[in-house]
């Protein structure tokens, strides 16, 4: 985003987590209440981040590590004679899909808590902010009509 | 372990939304050419608020389901891509896998090559989205709000063609109603109708941001793309959901307005946070898309009568084998997103639950002429489609494969809107129950009419 830009700017999504990183601007005369709010959010992009990224790292990981292990227990080659790598059907992939659910099931339960806690927290103060700008914009167009 | 029981997404609300833009096109072009339904590409709905919702289901609401409906988009198609090229599927994870050093992902062009890579890959795993949208999609956006793409976000964060599916439940639902009709009450209906569901969908939306960025159908929403801030879509849902529930309360009558702020309760509170829970947020997703005809019946009546159970019965059966067949090809998405449904927990309860639900539908038409809402006629003439539905839900549980969830769900898609039009038509006139004397329930009529204003 260009240094002269006075707004925040959201990038495409993350190759890990699928998250759009956001760069936030810090204007020169933030309140305290602003800065609240930007490293709330802040804060919640990177927890997101991280939990998103290495679930979806752990979700590649372990499909590739039951694809490698149903095809050797099927006595077939990971790769196939013209080189393309075999892969099982869905059917076989269900086990799969029902096992991971499973797992991480308590991980998401926690993730979701927090999730809920930051989204609140963040729109809240988003409440606030905007709250506190319209009355400083009311006040300032009094200040005018009176001059 | 089993803790996952089914979850729900608002399929029922996208295959509303589908099946909203189906009915548009079903008289003129036999249901077989699906890409007749041609929606835009938005996301529908993923079933979330199938009640308010049809707009999208797809729900979520889902949005979505328009875009299954239409094969060649890409977010819906995706499912079924995957359906038609499992290989192809499975080589590109393999490319992916290679996981390159961590690294800040607001690291500029690195990162930016990277999405590059990932990009391809994703092509070929995603399979169709147009080119201009893919490079647009790579840049960083400022986050202003323009005005002028406003009423577009806005129409995408409340899932507008789900919402518009709902609506046409709930007209359905007054329509049936055995008194006369109203325009203005019919209108209003509508309308508060059409207000609590795009709130109750924006709503959805807000709650879900990090799901809907991972999954593939739900992935290009306002929220997600940081066109609007969550501030506003809270906003927007309030100025939305408030006019509504007071239009209905004040307008209509109160206890369609308790409904409508019910359903935005069930859909919001319950149906949302439960769908990463356990399966039961299919159900309790069912009865949120079987709400709205209920609410279009009450609006007429302004009771609660038999037949507005019987179509909110016949809705909430629907949903089952529309949103199993969906969900059985999004296993991968679902899996890793952390929702919890039936397709990937439960497996043989969801074929077993859809083909159980095509098989109530043939009762519940059964039961609409003994509750004299409609003539003798319309189980006759629903039989065909009902049966049909059943046969495609019976391949579905023996099958249990990728083609037969294919047919079953693209089946209902057709099979709703002609269910309700043929019901509508085979409709028992206020006048006629009048005049016949030995019609059984007789009684039954007296009891409504009583009732009417």
């Amino acid at each position: 985003p260009p240094a002269h830009s006075h707004s925040d700017w959201i990038g495409p999504p993350d190759k890990h987590s699928n998250l759009r990183p956001v760069i936030f601007y810090a204007p020169p005369d933030e309140s305290a209440l602003e800065r609240r709010l930007r490293e709330a959010r802040q804060e919640a992009q990177a927890s997101n981040q991280r939990f998103w990224a290495r679930h979806n790292r752990a979700f590649r990981q372990e499909k590739e590590e039951f694809i490698y292990s149903r095809l050797k227990a099927k006595g077939l080659e990971v790769r196939d004679e013209s080189g393309q790598k075999a892969t099982l059907n869905a059917e076989e992939m269900a086990d799969f899909y029902k096992d991971f659910l499973s797992k991480n099931l308590q991980k998401h339960l926690q993730y979701n808590r927090d999730w809920y806690k930051h989204n609140f927290r963040i729109t809240f103060l988003m409440g606030q902010v905007a709250l506190v700008r319209a009355l400083r914009w009311l006040r300032r167009r009094k200040k005018n009509v009176e001059q | 372990m089993s803790a996952a029981r089914r979850c729900r997404p608002p399929r029922a609300l996208a295959g509303l939304f589908v099946w909203r833009l189906r009915n548009t096109g079903v008289r003129q072009i036999p249901y077989r050419f699906v890409h007749l339904y041609h929606i835009a590409n938005d996301r529908l709905i993923t079933f979330q608020y199938f009640n308010f919702l049809k707009r999208m289901y797809v729900t979520q609401y889902n949005k979505d389901l328009s875009q299954r409906a239409k094969p060649k988009s890409n977010s819906i198609v995706s499912p079924f891509h995957e359906l038609q090229q499992p290989d192809q599927e499975k080589k590109v994870v393999h490319k992916i896998s290679p996981v390159s050093p961590v690294h800040q992902s607001w690291s500029e062009t690195s990162s930016r090559n990277e999405l590059r890579e990932m990009k391809s890959a994703a092509e070929t795993e995603d399979s169709v989205i147009p080119v201009g949208a893919e490079s647009k999609d790579r840049q960083w956006k400022e986050m202003k709000l323009r005005l002028d793409d406003l009423p577009g976000i806005l129409a995408r964060l409340s899932k507008i063609k789900l919402t518009a599916l709902v609506v046409s439940t709930a007209s359905a639902g007054f329509a049936m109603a055995p008194v006369p009709f109203e325009l203005t009450c019919f209108l209003l209906a509508s309308l508060g109708t059409g207000l609590a569901s795009c709130a109750a969908n924006s709503i959805n939306q807000f709650f879900e941001v990090p799901f809907d960025s991972n999954m593939n159908r739900t992935k290009n929403r306002p929220l997600v793309r940081g066109q609007i801030s969550p501030l506003l879509a809270v906003c927007f849902a309030a100025s939305c959901g408030v006019p509504g529930i007071a239009l209905l309360t004040l307008g209509v009558n109160p206890l369609t307005g308790a409904l409508g702020a019910f359903n935005i309760f069930l859909y919001t509170c319950c149906y949302t946070p439960l769908k990463r829970m356990s399966i039961a947020n299919t159900w309790v997703g069912a009865v949120v898309g079987a709400i709205p005809p209920i609410m279009g019946w009450t609006a007429a009546t302004g009771s609660l009568d038999a037949g507005a159970l019987l179509l909110g019965g016949i809705l909430y059966s629907w949903q089952f084998p529309h949103f199993n067949a969906l969900s059985w090809g999004l296993r991968e998405d679902y899996s890793r997103g952390g929702y919890c449904m039936m397709s990937v927990t439960h497996p043989g309860l969801c074929r077993r639950v859809a083909l159980r639900h095509c098989l109530a539908l043939i009762g519940l038409s059964t039961v609409a002429p003994v509750l004299d809402i409609t003539t003798w006629t319309f189980p006759i003439i629903s039989l065909p489609i009902n049966l049909y539905i059943s046969y495609l839900g019976f391949r579905f549980y023996r099958d249990a494969d990728r083609s037969s969830s294919r047919k079953l769900f693209f089946c209902s898609l057709w099979h709703l809107p002609m269910l309700l039009l043929v019901m509508f038509t085979c409709k028992k006139s206020v006048l006629e129950k009048e005049d016949k004397g030995d019609v059984p329930g007789r009684s039954h009529e007296r009891a409504m009419e009583i009732r009417l204003p």
